[in-house]
């Protein structure tokens, strides 16, 4: 904060170009030179690319339309969007909560809504924000690029929305809301993490079976044959790896798994809970990427908008109210703060960029001490811009954290073990706690190590079919049990048998917990 | 760059995902309107919709880890005092250090447990008077209910000079003379101008007088209106609905009427209003009062005045017998009555009420029902259940035949439940004694 606004008074006004509005209105015309006057800098300047901006207008009620159907422009009906909608009026009618001034879709184009009450000012912010901030992080950043299909994704989510509306149709409203609703419950259970294997085409699997047998003939020696062995047991093993292997298992991906061995869902259920994966997956790089996503929007937004100031595109007075926008959005309380609420992404964000442009274009010894790789290259455009390609939250804290935010920020680690009586303070920003701190702090952000981490492990086919999964409880943190409980429901009715979830503890393999649930007779 | 201005699409998208919401949890909706229904003032009735569902119903359940359990790490910002190795007291109530750090499981289960929204008017009124219908209408529909209204029907070749169908008649002379290549008038006239300029004795006169008067010749012969054109505008009977209703309200204003009692009766006719006005597109409402005479009165009289004598029902029989020939006909009215009275009557009179109703009101109305309001402390105890004058007449129409729905009410908590008992849905009530 401190930073922004000492640049901010160290800036020169030397242009003379003609102001691109005056005063608080605008019209379309304002909006597309507004657009352009920041193309003109996202461009040459900072170097972005991105998708073609559609900028769609929208009133508050919109707005609220679209917080409810998770920003998208169109999707499918379910009754939690209305109580999300019901909520989320209810707070905004009483004044308890602000709207967003846009939101902003990953897709090709890539559509901002940017709401009408907003001052030509706050546009101007929007859009170098949204649309050229947001936009060129989606567009290059290699977890969207993985994950995503920004061209596909509105025709998709017209195809889920019909979908769910024909099976609305032909099988009712009670019986599509009940998938619907199981299917919401694992939604987070519904990624994958890591790209999957690709399934051996037959060629290559019957080359590969010759290639076996061939080495099997050349180290063969009869003397193995002598070995005695437990025959017994070697077969059901042999058996049951099979099983696993055909299954897939262990399988994370819950919904991925329902949706591929449940035995006993229709059809149209299986593209149910197949939609609300992908949907699921569409959203996992974005719950990866909350800092440096808003962090590099923020800093596009902060250089577009200071170029247009120096260019004296945007006069004074507009400059004041978008700084004043600006501090608030970065703004990160302490956490003793009344106001306190967890990490501002905005702000934890926007001060990395800084502070990696600072360590690119005037290092200290510090710096180069522990960047040696980017410290002093000169150009914090371009490392900034490699950086917002390459990383996601978790690698790029653990990476580029420097000591000097560390200090900035005062961060420090506390430990809440339950054992001990009291709380421990496990580092601050010293020259001992720099490292520990970091490496903490990125975990916080790595989204595999906050989501409880829950696997089908097996599967007696044969036997009752009971469905066993794990939860290894890290750091011996259980499930919450009631919503455990009901998720686990859901669970055991999409697979049609019981199931049972085990919370083990990896480092001693003891059992913490066990849940069961069994099916109950509503999807057949 | 597009720029999409979408202020002017048409609202309410996710109109759909709030039907869907509301019949989640339409019990606990439903019981909270009744209640309103019983607490507040029946003129707020609808107002404010305010309702609590408990968060159990409209609950979204995920795998999360449970607070405070297992070994946590918290990383916060702004630390003044505290170095390695520091021990820290636990914060009241359990949470991490510096008040939970907003993990993400955190607390939502205590902002969740009373989720609480609005319901707008239509969608409280539509679950305040679900299952309630209106008692008989099915047999008069068929018989009465309906009158005969024309309605447009296409064009047909004949019919009377006023319903000519003037644009469909020119367009079909319009293009019978086009088809029969009948000379335009412009032609015509251009021919004749030719003609003029012509001298006498041109070679080319006599053709070009002959071919007008050719074309003249044709023009006579295709008329510029053939009675093949003619189309005429027609119209079908056919039976519509009588979506209008009138409502009596009846009631005894003698002194014996106290306000708790008129209090009762006003309630009952709201309620009766509402319920009318959701079902018909037009309601009109007659205030008749009585002493030992009727008068039918405005509703600020019919509420707040009160008048000294007897009490004769009979004379408010008659008053609402003299404005239903007057103003409502039957075949074109579905009439409503309710009657409020604290059940005095002179004994002489209960012949005649009987009679009247027999015959004249009862056949006309849809629907009379009977309110006899008590005392607030309800019947005194220990004593046998008084049954009044005008309850015995009535009792003996009920038990001949007559379609009279009768009952008692106290206390301004049985309004709504009698309400509902008068015009419960049939099937929804045998079902609930089944």
């Amino acid at each position: 904060m401190v930073g922004s606004l000492s640049r901010a008074t160290s800036r020169s006004v030397s242009g003379s170009a003609e102001p691109l509005f005056t005063g608080n209105d605008w019209d379309f015309d304002t909006i597309r030179r507004i657009h352009d006057a920041c193309e003109a800098v996202a461009g040459p300047e900072l170097g972005l690319s991105w998708y073609p901006n559609q900028i769609e207008i929208i009133t508050a009620e919109q707005m609220l339309d679209a917080y409810a159907s998770i920003g998208m422009p169109l999707f499918y009906k379910h009754w939690s969007f209305g109580k999300h909608f019901a909520q989320h009026e209810a707070g905004y009618r009483r004044g308890l909560m602000g709207l967003a001034y846009e939101i902003v879709i990953n897709s090709d184009p890539c559509i901002s809504y940017v709401m009408e009450e907003n001052t030509a000012t706050m546009q101007t912010l929007v859009i170098a924000h949204a649309a050229f901030g947001h936009n060129h992080f989606f567009k290059n950043n290699y977890l969207f690029r993985q994950w995503t299909d920004a061209e596909g994704i509105l025709d998709y989510l017209d195809f889920a929305k019909g979908f769910i509306s024909r099976c609305e149709e032909r099988h009712g409203h009670q019986a599509v809301e009940q998938v619907l609703d199981a299917a919401h419950a694992l939604m987070s259970q519904g990624v994958h993490r890591y790209p999957r294997k690709k399934r051996p085409d037959l060629a290559s699997e019957q080359r590969r079976e010759r290639e076996r047998i061939e080495h099997g003939e050349q180290i063969y020696n009869d003397l193995w044959r002598t070995l005695p062995s437990k025959p017994g047991a070697v077969r059901s093993d042999a058996a049951a790896e099979r099983r696993r292997a055909l299954l897939e298992l262990p399988q994370e991906n819950i919904l991925y798994f329902l949706e591929k061995v449940a035995p006993r869902l229709r059809p149209w259920q299986r593209e149910i809970l197949r939609i609300v994966r992908l949907v699921a997956q569409y959203f996992y790089p974005q719950r990866q990427t909350k800092v440096m996503n808003e962090g590099c929007a923020t800093y596009v937004h902060y250089r577009i908008m200071n170029a247009l100031s120096e260019k004296g595109q945007i006069g004074e007075a507009a400059y004041l109210e978008f700084l004043q926008s600006h501090t608030n959005v970065i703004r990160q309380p302490n956490y003793d703060d009344r106001s306190y609420g967890g990490h501002n992404p905005y702000a934890i964000g926007f001060a990395m960029m800084q502070d990696i442009a600072r360590i690119a274009e005037n290092p200290t010894d510090e710096d180069r001490a522990w960047f040696p790789e980017i410290a002093g290259v000169g150009d914090g455009m371009g490392v900034l811009r490699d950086i917002w390609a390459n990383y996601r939250d978790e690698s790029f804290i653990a990476q580029f954290l420097s000591p000097k935010l560390i200090r900035d920020l005062r961060l420090f680690h506390v430990v809440d073990d339950p054992d001990e009586p009291e709380l421990r303070v496990e580092a601050i920003h010293d020259e001992r706690g720099y490292r520990r701190l970091r490496r903490s702090f990125a975990r916080q952000y790595d989204v595999a190590w906050l989501d409880p981490d829950i696997e089908v492990v097996d599967v007696d086919l044969e036997g009752d079919r009971r469905l066993i999964l794990h939860h290894k409880a890290l750091n011996r943190i259980t499930l919450q049990k009631d919503d455990a409980r009901r998720v686990l429901q859901h669970l055991a009715d999409l697979w049609g048998y019981d199931a049972v979830l085990k919370e083990v503890d990896p480092a001693t393999g003891s059992v913490l917990a066990e849940h069961t649930a069994s099916a109950r007779p509503i999807f057949f | 760059m597009h720029i999409v201005d979408r202020r002017l699409n048409p609202g309410g998208k996710s109109l759909a995902n709030r039907q869907r919401f509301l019949r989640r949890v339409k019990d606990v909706a439903q019981r909270a309107v009744r209640e309103s229904a019983r607490e507040k003032d029946i003129k707020d009735l609808g107002k404010d919709g305010r309702v609590s569902v408990p968060a159990d119903g409209v609950r979204e359940p995920r795998f999360s880890r449970q607070p405070g359990s297992g070994l946590q790490d918290h990383i916060l910002p702004g630390n003044k005092t505290y170095v390695e190795g520091d021990r820290i007291e636990r914060p009241p109530g359990g949470g991490g250090g510096g008040g939970g750090a907003g993990e993400g499981g955190d607390g939502s289960e205590n902002s969740e447990d009373a989720f609480q929204f609005v319901l707008t008017r239509e969608e409280f009124l539509e679950l305040f008077l679900e299952d309630l219908e209106l008692p008989d209408l099915a047999k008069r529909r068929l018989a009465v209910v309906e009158s005969e209204g024309l309605r447009r029907a296409g064009y047909t070749v004949t019919g009377s000079p006023a319903n000519l169908a003037l644009t469909r008649t020119l367009r079909n002379s319009m293009s019978r003379r086009i088809a029969l290549k009948r000379p335009k008038p412009d032609e015509l006239a251009a021919l004749e101008a030719r003609i003029a300029e012509l001298r006498e004795g041109d070679p080319a006169l006599p053709d070009l007088e002959l071919s007008l008067e050719l074309l003249r010749e044709r023009s006579k012969r295709i008329p510029y209106v053939d009675p093949i054109d003619l189309r005429y505008r027609r119209f079908e009977p056919y039976p519509r609905p009588v979506a209008q209703a009138v409502m009596f309200c009846l009631m005894d204003v003698s002194g014996s009427m106290t306000e708790h009692m008129k209090d009762l009766a006003k309630r009952f006719y709201i309620l009766l209003h509402i319920f009318l006005t959701r079902r018909y597109r037009h309601v009109e409402i007659v205030f008749i009062r009585h002493t030992d005479r009727a008068t039918e009165v405005d509703e600020e009289t019919f509420f707040s005045s009160r008048e000294t004598g007897g009490t004769l029902v009979s004379s408010a029989l008659v008053e609402m017998k003299r404005v239903i020939t007057e103003r409502y006909d039957p075949n074109d009215w579905n009439i409503y009555a309710a009657q409020a009275s604290d059940g005095d009557n002179v004994s002489s009179d209960g012949p005649t009420a009987t009679e009247l109703l027999r015959s004249h009101i009862l056949p006309a109305c849809q629907h009379f029902a009977y309110l006899e309001v008590g005392d607030e402390n309800g019947p005194r105890a220990g004593f046998v259940e008084h049954r009044t004058t005008l309850w015995r007449t009535y009792e003996g129409i009920a038990k001949s035949g007559g379609a009279i729905a009768m009952r008692k009410v106290n206390h301004r908590r049985e309004i709504y439940p009698v309400f509902r008992e008068l015009f419960g849905r049939k099937d929804a009530r045998a079902e609930a004694e089944a």
